[in-house]
């Protein structure tokens, strides 16, 4: 028996909370939401109904399911907020495979796993350390007091993508202020389309100068195959930069605040060195920073735990719900960093999994083994609810993260 | 067990060479899974389940010895 999806409509849930009652949880009413771990609610800005999907296990099926697609035209966003995708696949650049289906996705998507593999993870290991170690001596320099968000959480992996991809990090200005607008939901969509071409612009044209003297980068290795069209190479490049920093520097940032409010776990971590990489996974499990909402659009009709989802609606899933989910994690809103995270949907899954996710671990584990190291006294230089918090982001993180030692 | 790969679904996360770097690596072209060990033993079996688990493309299966 299929159940009927039109009975009761009037008390569905309008969008998917996002508004915060703590600094590390996800909305409380949104986890309320979790007793149904498939519902229907409804979408912005025109209330028509679609799917959340909370739990754990249904955040799987669906995430693998090749009848739910990214390629499709989103003008819904699952909040009050414009959805990052909304609107914006009238805008979305060639070669922006996140927002293709296979064939195209599979495609494109190959000619850059290859340098995000583990082992060539592995062998940028030095240079990150080098990068980290810079920033850390940019943090002493500023004296304690200083913003680790600015000095450390958002250049390191700011430096790291653009020495990957040959983007010359002294445009840092511009492509910040472009990517923090593109992911700003807050801001008017015009305004982020206009980021949006703003930054395809910008990287398209590196492509002639990376063709012409090709260097020992991602984007003269793009520019070279004849393969992609240079709007291709500007998109890839694009959603590679924008992918990079902004993600893992909202890690760095909250993460941190994470590890000094929880002064016992903190300790653990420093007297038992060898915990980080668990303890990296936990904090991405706990604290899921891409909290936006991973939608998808239906192709055709999928029958998923006995309920008919009908082509051209709307499902988002709720990381930071799954990642909560007491069916999947004991003592789910519990930071323990000794725990076996394994499973956590962080990075999301299905053939969109994080292309980073290899390089973020690596970021992740050098940046915070060091950081505790070259400060023993880290401590916050503001009282915890002062620090700014960017619930209305894309990615969720801090603002600024003023600290002492 | 035996491990089967489907390298036509891999879609390169390396999920697997990082639970279970004994028994599978990615190759340099452009990422794709390597199984090294496709019988693992013993101890690998429990690395191997959670490998075939965690892939996010359903691009390995655990094949029933059985068949063969
Ligand atoms: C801790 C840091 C990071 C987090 C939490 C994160 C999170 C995610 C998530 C959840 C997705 C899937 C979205 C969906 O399926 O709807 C994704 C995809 C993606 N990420 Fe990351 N990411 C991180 C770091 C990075 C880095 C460092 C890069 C770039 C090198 C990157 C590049 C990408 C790209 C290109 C995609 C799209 C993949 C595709 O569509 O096939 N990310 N990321
Ligand atoms: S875990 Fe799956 S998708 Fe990832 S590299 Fe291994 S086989 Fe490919």
């Amino acid at each position: 028996m299929i159940a009927s999806e039109t009975a009761s409509s009037e008390d569905l849930p309008h969008g998917m909370p996002y508004h915060r009652d703590t600094r590390h949880d996800p909305p409380a009413a949104l986890m309320a939401l979790q007793d149904q771990p498939l519902r229907r609610m409804r979408y912005y800005p025109d209330d028509v109904e679609g799917w959340l999907v909370t739990g754990h296990a249904l955040a799987r099926q669906v995430l693998a399911d090749p009848r739910f697609l990214t390629g499709e035209r989103f003008v819904r966003s699952p909040t009050d907020l414009p959805h990052f995708f909304v609107s914006s696949s009238e805008h979305v650049p060639p070669g922006f495979f996140f927002f293709k289906d296979p064939p195209e996705h599979t495609r494109l998507r190959r000619k850059v796993t290859g340098v995000f593999t583990l082992k060539r993870m592995r062998d940028l290991e030095p240079r990150i350390a080098d990068i980290v170690d810079d920033r850390i001596a940019a943090m002493k320099d500023a004296g304690s007091g200083a913003d680790l968000f600015q000095e450390f959480a958002l250049p390191v992996p700011s430096l790291v993508i653009c020495e990957m991809l040959g983007v010359p990090y002294a445009d840092r200005d511009h492509f910040q202020r472009t990517s923090s607008a593109i992911f700003d939901q807050a801001m008017p969509i015009e305004q982020r389309n206009e980021a949006t071409g703003e930054l395809f612009g910008y990287v398209h044209g590196l492509v002639p100068a990376k063709r012409a003297r090709p260097g020992d980068d991602l984007l003269s290795t793009l520019a070279a195959d004849d393969d992609l069209t240079d709007d291709e190479v500007a998109g890839i490049g694009m959603i590679l930069l924008l992918g990079g920093h902004e993600t893992t520097a909202h890690m760095f940032g909250l993460g941190t605040l994470a590890l000094l409010e929880h002064p016992d776990q903190l300790a653990r971590l420093r007297s038992e060195p060898e915990l980080m990489t668990g303890a990296v996974e936990e904090l991405l499990r706990f604290l899921t920073v891409a909290h936006a909402g991973m939608m998808r659009i239906v192709k055709e009709d999928a029958e998923i735990d006995g309920r008919i989802l009908r082509a051209g609606e709307y499902v988002t899933v709720a990381p930071h719900a799954v990642n909560r989910d007491p069916a999947y994690f004991d003592r789910p809103d519990e930071l323990d960093l000794g725990r076996n995270s394994q499973g956590h949907m962080a990075f999301g899954h299905g053939i969109h999994q994080c292309i980073g996710q290899q390089l973020a671990r690596v970021e992740m584990r050098i940046g915070f083994a060091r950081l505790l190291e070259a400060f023993p006294g880290l401590r916050l230089a503001v009282p915890a609810d002062q620090v700014p918090l960017r619930t209305d982001m894309f990615i969720y993180g801090v603002g600024a993260l003023p600290v002492a030692w | 067990m035996r491990i089967a790969a489907d390298r036509e679904r891999c879609t390169s996360s390396g999920m697997c060479a990082l639970t279970a770097p004994e028994l599978f690596d990615q190759d340099d072209e452009d990422g794709r899974v390597v199984v090294l060990d496709d019988a693992p033993l013993g101890a690998d079996t429990g690395d191997a389940a959670a490998a075939i688990e965690l892939c996010p493309s359903g691009a390995l299966t655990a094949v029933d010895e059985h068949q063969d």
